[in-house]
């Protein structure tokens, strides 16, 4: 049945719903899923026949499929093969450990954070610290970060902390993540208390004033 | 009436502000007409040239003794013995444009950092006003 469309522009090149709000609308979890059929075990390449006349050795193997009596003249066209594979991001110059990040986009936006390093997925682990401004340790995609010139001498942390850290799993593990948010707290703070009003400036907010323009900026 | 105290003059420093050479000091070394001088800045790269006055911000220094149609050798002679770039930068203008240009190149951390310097100020000065208030 024909409905009418789920999205609609707010301004021509602006759509009203996001990209993943209309995806949810398809209502996709209504549909049914199909069952992923098991593999089925491979046919036989050849056959084994028996064959009449004594001389003829009884049995001849033979191909299950028989080749073609005619080939095409001419050459079938075959779809190329897609030899590019997605890579993880290359992190920006500007940005290196003890880097100090402004998020742009989601629920900490502008909100001031201290790099720690780049995972295995190419996205940046972050922490605000969770003390200061409660921006937890936290994975970003480097395109929705500002690099600022601040950067903080950073200690040896969270080394062991990768991307499997954030995965969802079906044991609680709320006691680790407590305990390393703690343990890089602590280490992170120490560094930031020496420079005065460090600890004030991740803990405010970025925003823009009256006569301010981003790409005039420096950060 | 008024008096004027930065006049269109030969010898008179103009700051450009407006195409490749804006920003740069330079010499009105005559004046062509009622909007054009030819200008000369061989200390700071300015080549010899016309110039429209609306393109030009007089300063207060003047070089003093400095011919008019003076050739550039003895322009930048005057200019060196007169320490004009000296005194240029003691003047307001050549503070206040300082400080634009050290806002301008502020960071991220050296803006809020001056929110804070702002914020204290104004505590200050608001204080002593209320006491005074208070006081008439």
């Amino acid at each position: 049945m024909a409905h009418s469309p789920r999205n609609s522009f707010l301004k021509p090149g602006i759509a009203r719903k996001s990209r993943s709000k209309t995806f949810g609308l398809h209502a996709l979890y209504k549909k049914n899923k199909a069952a992923i059929a098991a593999a089925k075990p491979e046919a036989p390449k050849t056959i084994t026949k028996t064959v009449g006349g004594a001389k003829n050795g009884n049995t001849r193997v033979v191909p299950a499929v028989k080749a073609p009596r005619f080939y095409p003249a001419e050459d079938a066209p075959v779809p190329k093969v897609n030899r590019k594979t997605v890579g993880t991001a290359t992190l920006r110059k500007s940005i290196t450990p003890g880097t100090v990040l402004i998020i742009l986009a989601g629920r900490f936006r502008g909100k001031r954070v201290v790099f720690l390093k780049q995972l295995s997925s190419g996205l940046l682990l972050v922490t605000g610290p969770y003390k200061v401004n409660g921006v937890p340790l936290r994975r970003v995609n480097q395109a929705y970060v500002v690099a600022t010139s601040t950067k903080i001498e950073l200690p040896a942390v969270a080394e062991n902390i990768d991307d499997a850290f954030f995965q969802k799993k079906a044991e609680k593990k709320d006691a680790e993540r407590v305990a390393a948010q703690k343990d890089v707290d602590d280490k992170i703070l120490a560094v930031v208390k020496k420079t005065p009003l460090l600890k004030a400036y991740l803990n405010a907010k970025f925003t823009l004033t009256k006569g301010q323009t981003v790409h005039n900026m420096k950060f | 009436m008024v008096e004027f105290k930065k006049i269109v003059e030969v010898g008179r420093v103009v700051m450009i502000t407006y195409g490749p050479d804006a920003g740069k000091l330079a010499v009105i070394v005559d004046i062509i007409d009622h909007a054009r001088a030819l200008i000369d800045g061989p200390t700071t790269n300015v080549a010899r040239q016309a110039m429209s006055f609306k393109r030009l911000n007089l300063t207060a220094v003047k070089v003093a003794n400095l011919p008019r149609g003076a050739s550039s050798p003895v322009v930048a002679k005057r200019l060196a013995d007169q320490k004009i770039s000296e005194v240029f930068a003691k003047t307001t203008y050549a503070k206040k444009l300082a400080a634009r240009a050290a806002r301008a190149n502020l960071t991220d951390f050296g803006r809020f950092k001056l929110m804070i310097a702002k914020k204290q100020r104004r505590n200050v000065i608001n204080r002593e006003f209320a006491k005074l208030k208070k006081q008439n």
